[in-house]
Order: C-alpha cells, then sequence, then structure tokens
C-alpha cells in the first residue's frame, strides 16, 4: 500500500499530538472526560500499600477445592469492599492461595486481621421482616463492629458471591416435609433457649440500633448443600444439616410457616426465603435463578467448611519511600532521555536528530498505552520503560549504520534510505522477537509466582518494544523520505559520511519512493 | 593477517579470565540469597535520631532475634536501616514486641516497609526461576534455528547464541557471588528479572551479528567463513558498540539517579549488557567459526575437518532467501 509521505506525516503529526494529550495527567485539556478514570495505576512500591499472600488451611481431613477457594476470594473481597480502598486487587492463586494487593492503605494491622478471620454464615430470625440482600444486622452473636475486632468468633468461613438482590425473596421448603403444619406465631420470635443473647451494639454503627436478630443455625452446622431442580425444573438449592442444626431450624420453621428465614455472611443478608414446610435435617431453597442457586450453594457448602487463612507472605510499603521513587526514576528517565538524544545527534547528525523526534513520540505513544491498558507501573516498569527508550534507538541505529554503509558503496541518496531501512529490517525484526520472547516467558512466570514487579516489568519493555518497532521503522522512515524530497540535504555530512566517501550523493529532489 | 577471528584462542582465554573468578566465588561462597528465596522478614526503618548498626544489631538481637542482619538504607532524610530475619508474621504480637523494643531504645521511627515471605513461597520462586532462565533459553534456540532456517546449520547458530548468553549469565551470577561477600549485595526476584532481561538482550545483539553473517554468505562476501565472519562483524561492530552505549546511557541514569530499591537490579542489568555486546563479537561469532573450522569437534572427536579451504566455504553458500 503506498501512502503519500506529505500525508502519513500529517497522520504521524496527529498521532503525536493526541498521545501526548492522553499522556499528560488528566487534569490537562480533559476534553468530555475521555481521560476520566484513564490514570496511571501505581503499584504498591510506588504508592504504598499491602501486599499479603492468604494461605487456606483447612483442619485435618477437610481439603479446598476451587469452589471453596473462590467463595473465600469472594468473603475477603467483600471485607475489603468494607475497608474502602480504591483498587484493591483480589486474585486466587492455585489451589489454595489468595493474593490481596490493597494499595495506599495504612493502617495494615487492621487489615490483616480483618482478612484472616474466617467468615461466619448464620441463618437468622428476620421476626417476620424481608430483609434485602446487603442489609447490615445485629445478631445473638454479635454485631458488625464484631467483626472488625481482633477476637476470633467461633464462625466458619463462608464464601460465595451475593446473590444479586432481585426483590422477591426465595421460598425455603423441606425435601422431606414434616407433617405438622406450624402455626405461625407474632413477630418477634422468642429467642431460642440457651441462644446467648447480643451484647448492646456499640452507637455509631450502621445497624447499631437496629433489632438483634436471633441466629438459628451457623454455617458448621449444614452438611451439605448444592444446586440442583425441583419437580417443575426450577434451579433450587438443596441442603443437608446435622442433628443439632436440624432441631433447631425444625424448631424454628414449625412456628413459622409463611414467614421468613434469612442467611447471613459476616452480618450481611446475602439471601431471603419464605418458609413453606417445616425444616428439618434437610430442605430447599427455590425462587432463585440458576447463576444464585449455584452461589448460594457454594457458600452455603463453604461455610460448612472452616478455612482459616494464614498469612503466608506480606508486603508492607510506606508512602513515603514511593513518592520519593517515583520522584528519582522521572529524573532518571529524563536524563536518560536525553543523554540518548545527545548522543544520537552527534553521532549521527541529521538522521540522529530525526531518530529522537521518533524517540519523542514513542515515549508519548508508550505513555498513552500504559494509561489505556491500565498497566500498573511498579519501579521495575518504570526500569524497564527506562531500557527500552535504549532500545528503542537500536533500531535506528541499525538502520543509520545501513545507510553509511549503502552511501559508501556509492548508491544515491534515495535509493540508499530505501535500502538501508529494506536491509536493516530482518535483523531488527529478529532481535526483537528474542525479546518479546523473553517478555511473554518474564510475564508468565511473574504471573505464576505473583510477582506484580516482575510482570510489570515485562509489560512495560514488551510495550516499549512494539511501539518502538512503528517509530523507529515508519516515523523515522517517513521522517527521512521528506527531508530528502524536500532537497535540502546537500551535503553527505549531515548523514554522517565525508564528502569523498559518497562519490554518488545525489542532491537532487526527487520522489521518495514508496513501498 | 590480523583479523578478530584468527586470535579467538586469546579472545576465549580472556573470557575465560573474566567468568573463572567469580564462578570459584559461586562454587565456594554461592550467591547471598535474599528474603524472595530463603524465606523471612525484611523491614526498613527511618529513625529520627541517630542510630548506629551495631546498637542497632544489638537492639534487635536483645529482642529475641540473634541472627539478624542490619544494613543502612539510601532514603532521602537518611538514618534509615534494613533489618533482615527470620519470618516474623505480619500482624502478630512478635512484631508488635519488637517494635516496641526498638522504639524505647531508639524513640520514635517510620515503617518504610515490611515484606514477609513464607518458606513455601520461596521454596517455589527458586524453581520457578531456574525454570524460567531453561525454557526462556529452550524457545529462544527454536527461534533462532527457526530464523536461520536457510542457513546450512540453523542449530548451530542458535547453539552457538545461546552458550554466548550462557557465559554473559554465568559473569552475571558469578560476579554478583563475589559482591554477595564483598559488599553484602543480595540477590532478589528482581536479579531474575535482571537475568532474563540480559538473555532478551545478549541474544538480540547475537541475532544482529548472524544476521549479517547469513546475509554476507547469501552475497557470497569473502574467500571462507572465517573471512564472512570477520567482515560481519567488522560491519556490525559499531553498530553493537552504539546500541550498547545507548541502553548503558540510560542505565547509568537509573543507577545513578533512580531509587535505592531498584540499584542492584540496575547493576545486574548494566554488567549484563556490557557482557552481552562483548559476547556478541568476541564470543558468540568465534564459537561459529570454531564449530565451522572444526575446533570444536578436533577438541572432542578424533577426525575434525581441517582448515578451511575456498572451495568448501564455495560450496556451503546457501542460497538464503
Amino acid at each position: 500500500m503506498y501512502i503519500p509521505p506529505r500525508i502519513a506525516f500529517v497522520a504521524i503529526l496527529l498521532l503525536g499530538v493526541v498521545s501526548t494529550w492522553f499522556a499528560l495527567p488528566t487534569g490537562f485539556l480533559n476534553v468530555g472526560g475521555i481521560k476520566d478514570e484513564r490514570d496511571i495505576n501505581l503499584g504498591l512500591d510506588l504508592q504504598g500499600g499491602l501486599q499479603v499472600l492468604l494461605q487456606a488451611d483447612p483442619p485435618a481431613g477437610q481439603t479446598v477445592d476451587a469452589n471453596v477457594l473462590s467463595g473465600t476470594r469472594d468473603t475477603v473481597e467483600r471485607r475489603v469492599n468494607e475497608l474502602g480502598v480504591s483498587e484493591p486487587l483480589i486474585s486466587t492463586r492455585g489451589d489454595d492461595q489468595i493474593l490481596v494487593e490493597l494499595p495506599g492503605i495504612t493502617d495494615t494491622e487492621q487489615a490483616i486481621a480483618l482478612l484472616q478471620r474466617t467468615a461466619l454464615l448464620e441463618v437468622i430470625d428476620p421476626q417476620g421482616q424481608y430483609l434485602p440482600p446487603g442489609t447490615v444486622v445485629n445478631t445473638s452473636l454479635g454485631g458488625p463492629e464484631d467483626l472488625l475486632g481482633e477476637q476470633q468468633l467461633g464462625g466458619e468461613a463462608t464464601p460465595g458471591a451475593t446473590p444479586a438482590p432481585d426483590g422477591m425473596p426465595d421460598t425455603v421448603t423441606a425435601s422431606t416435609p414434616i407433617a405438622t403444619d406450624g402455626t405461625p406465631i407474632a413477630a418477634g420470635a422468642t429467642p431460642a433457649a440457651g441462644t446467648p443473647v447480643a451484647e448492646t451494639p456499640v452507637a455509631d454503627d450502621p445497624a447499631a440500633d437496629g433489632p438483634v436478630y436471633t441466629t438459628i443455625i451457623q454455617g458448621r452446622e449444614f452438611t451439605d448443600a448444592y444446586p440442583t431442580a425441583d419437580q417443575l425444573g426450577g434451579p433450587v438449592v438443596a441442603f443437608e444439616l446435622n442433628d443439632a442444626g436440624a432441631s433447631a431450624l425444625q424448631n424454628f420453621t414449625q412456628q413459622n410457616i409463611g414467614r421468613y428465614m434469612t442467611i447471613v455472611v459476616d452480618k450481611t443478608v446475602i439471601s431471603s426465603a419464605t418458609i413453606q414446610a417445616v425444616i428439618a435435617d434437610s430442605g430447599q431453597i427455590s425462587g432463585l435463578t440458576a447463576q444464585q442457586a449455584n452461589d448460594l450453594s457454594i457458600q452455603l457448602r463453604a461455610g460448612s467448611l472452616q478455612v482459616p487463612l494464614i498469612v503466608q507472605s506480606s508486603n508492607t510499603v510506606g508512602p513515603s519511600l514511593g513518592e520519593e521513587s517515583i520522584d528519582r526514576s522521572l529524573i532518571a528517565g529524563i536524563v536518560g532521555l536525553l543523554t540518548v538524544a545527545l548522543f544520537m545527534v552527534f553521532f549521527y547528525r541529521l538522521p540522529g536528530l530525526l531518530a529522537v523526534a521518533a524517540l519523542l513520540i514513542y515515549t508519548a505513544v508508550s505513555f498513552s498505552l500504559f494509561k489505556l491498558f491500565g498497566v500498573t507501573m511498579t519501579l521495575a516498569g518504570i526500569a524497564g520503560f527506562i531500557l527500552s527508550i535504549g532500545m528503542a534507538v537500536d533500531a535506528n541505529v541499525l538502520i543509520f549504520a545501513r545507510l553509511r554503509d549503502e552511501l559508501r558503496i556509492g548508491h544515491g541518496l534515495n535509493r540508499a534510505v530505501e535500502q538501508a531501512f529494506r536491509n536493516a529490517f530482518p535483523s531488527i525484526r529478529d532481535s526483537n522477537t528474542s525479546t518479546l520472547i523473553t517478555c511473554a516467558i518474564l510475564w508468565y512466570f511473574g504471573d505464576q509466582t505473583g510477582t506484580s514487579l516482575m510482570t510489570g516489568f515485562a509489560i512495560t519493555l514488551a510495550i516499549g518494544v512494539v511501539v518502538s518497532l512503528l517509530t523507529a521503522i515508519t516515523v523515522t522512515r517517513n521522517f527521512m523520505r521528506l527531508t530528502i524530497s524536500s532537497g535540502w540535504v546537500r551535503d553527505p555530512w549531515l548523514l554522517g559520511v565525508e564528502r569523498r566517501e559518497a562519490a554518488a550523493f545525489d542532491t537532487a529532489p526527487r520522489a521518495a519512493a514508496g513501498d | 593477517m590480523t583479523t578478530l577471528t584468527s586470535k579467538r584462542k586469546i579472545w576465549y582465554l580472556l573470557s575465560a579470565i573474566l567468568i573463572i573468578p567469580g564462578l570459584i566465588s559461586l562454587i565456594f561462597t554461592g550467591l547471598r540469597l535474599g528474603i524472595d528465596f530463603t524465606g523471612g522478614t525484611q523491614i526498613q526503618l527511618q529513625f529520627q535520631q541517630e542510630v548506629s548498626s551495631v546498637d542497632l544489631q544489638a537492639a534487635v538481637a536483645e529482642a529475641g532475634y540473634d541472627g539478624a542482619i542490619v544494613q543502612s538504607v539510601d532514603v532521602e532524610g537518611g538514618n534509615a536501616w534494613q533489618i533482615k530475619t527470620q519470618e516474623i508474621g505480619e500482624g502478630t504480637d512478635a512484631k508488635n514486641q519488637l517494635y516496641a523494643a526498638l522504639e524505647s531504645e531508639f524513640g520514635p521511627f517510620t515503617e518504610l516497609s515490611i515484606a514477609t515471605i513464607g518458606g513455601s513461597v520461596s521454596d517455589q520462586l527458586s524453581r520457578n526461576a531456574i525454570l524460567a532462565i531453561l525454557v526462556a533459553s529452550l524457545f529462544i534456540l527454536l527461534y533462532i534455528a527457526i530464523a536461520f532456517r536457510n542457513t546450512r546449520s540453523p542449530f548451530v547458530y542458535g547453539t552457538c547464541a545461546i552458550a554466548a548468553m550462557a557465559c554473559d549469565v554465568l559473569f552475571v551470577i558469578g560476579l554478583f557471588s563475589i559482591f554477595g561477600w564483598a559488599f553484602g549485595i543480595e540477590v532478589d526476584t528482581l536479579f531474575v528479572t535482571a537475568l532474563l532481561t540480559v538473555i532478551g538482550f545478549s541474544v538480540h545483539d547475537k541475532i544482529v551479528v548472524f544476521d549479517r553473517i547469513r546475509e554476507n554468505m547469501a552475497r557470497r562476501v569473502g574467500s571462507s567463513f572465517e573471512d564472512t565472519v570477520n567482515y560481519s562483524i567488522a560491519q556490525t561492530l559499531v553498530r553493537s558498540v552504539n546500541t550498547s552505549v545507548t541502553v548503558v546511557f540510560t542505565l547509568l541514569a537509573l543507577f545513578l539517579l533512580g531509587g535505592g530499591s531498584t540499584r542492584n537490579f540496575v547493576l545486574a542489568l548494566l554488567i549484563g549488557i556490557v557482557s552481552g555486546t562483548y559476547s556478541s563479537i568476541f564470543t558468540a561469532a568465534q564459537f561459529l567459526v570454531s564449530w565451522e573450522n572444526g575446533d570444536i569437534q578436533r577438541l572432542f572427536g578424533r577426525s575434525g575437518p581441517k582448515r578451511d579451504t575456498q572451495v568448501e566455504a564455495e560450496a556451503r553458500l546457501a542460497p538464503s532467501r
């Protein structure tokens, strides 16, 4: 495809301007809010924060599978959201680890205590009310503020995604209904005998002045839960209880047919169901979508497992260290860029100058891409980027070395330029491919070991290499063609060759050859 | 005629002289491993009062951490120290007790960073680091073999590049082994990153030289293979040095001006990249000539072919691409 150099030049200029604008901070000329939400993410080492690798540590005889782990992950995520961290990152790693990154957090002690605590699943008596999912409640096992405390509640790990609130309560039925119909009694059921009454909640808690709901059963009383279908084929969650749970729930449901029972994880309502029959050792929750049935069953099943999380490794960086690193790296980057620019102009003269112009476009485009892809910038990432500035020049160095050769062989100017680009291409392609292969392996390796330093470095270096191919070849060639066809390059000295060396130096302006 | 390749025995000797001290250090003392590989806890604290390393070491030992290593850290404001010890769990009483002890001894301080790596994590990391380097080498070998498929012996190019790259990696690891006992420099995850980058860059450089050789073979430049290699090295020499120089400039800027936490990483890159450029010219290309001339076969076997003749060289000029 042939694009006239003048048009290509305008396109390149446009690319340069647009990417410079995009690369500059969000506050600068944010037309139409395009740059909103497009900030460079700073890694933990730059803005400070906490990274924790949690390891599931199930008690003897129990195993953690992918379902339970992903459920635990969701629980951890819910808790992190309570912390109000701006961009938390929570991911599962392997079969039994969860990686949590909390940028900008200062009270790491509290955060770790919060993450480590096993979750508590309870079925409560909502006192006849329908409590929509997401409601924070006090239960007779304590209020939400207790979750932040140091004390370990005797609860169970309870993973699971919160089913989307659909506004409609689910229904719960016994799979082996007990014959007697329970007569509903008045709202505000009396706590079951032996259930401890909750301590007085703290005043400033959102749910503090709310009622204290009675806990009927806990997660550990569930022996099984699985998604299945009822007689009509609708998705339901079937569950089974142990003896203690069965008798408690039987007691409750007998008295509350037609009323609600509510499932709560970490004092937050995840599901409310209407009791349709008396339930003892097994029952069903219907009125769900297939997805909700699946999520809820994972939550119930995991709730029966006690999955304490132990801190496998952690990394805390104070904010001051990060700030200093950014400043220093910025200065290093500018000095590095300037030195390279000076060297290029000194050594390669005119082509060097054009390469430096291409290098500026390269910097702007790369930076824009980091923003666009939401690349997390780490110290190693910055090092990767600064390194890629040096490597970006390599393609130009290769081409310009060829250009000198071609001119010395005795080719005319136009021919020499075209030949230089053509002949240099195979080595540029092959050498950069090997760097990209290394980047891919670095990325994979870093991803496997949860080393964000390494993935950050690999991504920035890889983006740098790809963009440098574009700018060093396409952009520089366009600049060269335009400069040559303008006809003012009359001295081979400008191209780094002595006049006597380039006998056939052709100063006549001529249309640049296309591809 | 004196050429680069005719002196290859000298280059081999020089390379050996450069690599062997580090290798000896590596065998006898190994590398000074950071907590990424050993597991443990690394704390960086900045004190308001002046603190001496001896006092700090003693206070930490008194708090129950005998083997702790205390080093000063280069941070704005100064008076910052790094304490490396066995695992202290984040959010445990052990950490609070240590901090309380330090505060009563030296007054208030700021926690710059604290990292704890569990034993199983560090084992996994060590395994993966070695694996990553091997996998990277294998993929690069395959890629070079594919890129040079039109030459007579594509795998020879790949093997020579990998062998020269291995010299670079050994050189860097060996030097860091010396730095370990000489300056207390530790190797961490970033060091592995640096090694992998050096691998990439080193091979990158070798491919450029080999590519010239491939091209000159096709153009039938030079009277023998050795001659062609010489000519190709001469043609790419300026480029090799210039590329290296630009990268060295940027790395030097990072080394001198960048943050303290990446300084060792940048140092490893700096050494590796200079070594990578050296080995392209003085090792990789020389390996190629040694192989083609049968030096290596002579070394290991009985009847290697003798010196190249012009006829042989002509015969093997593959019409590449």
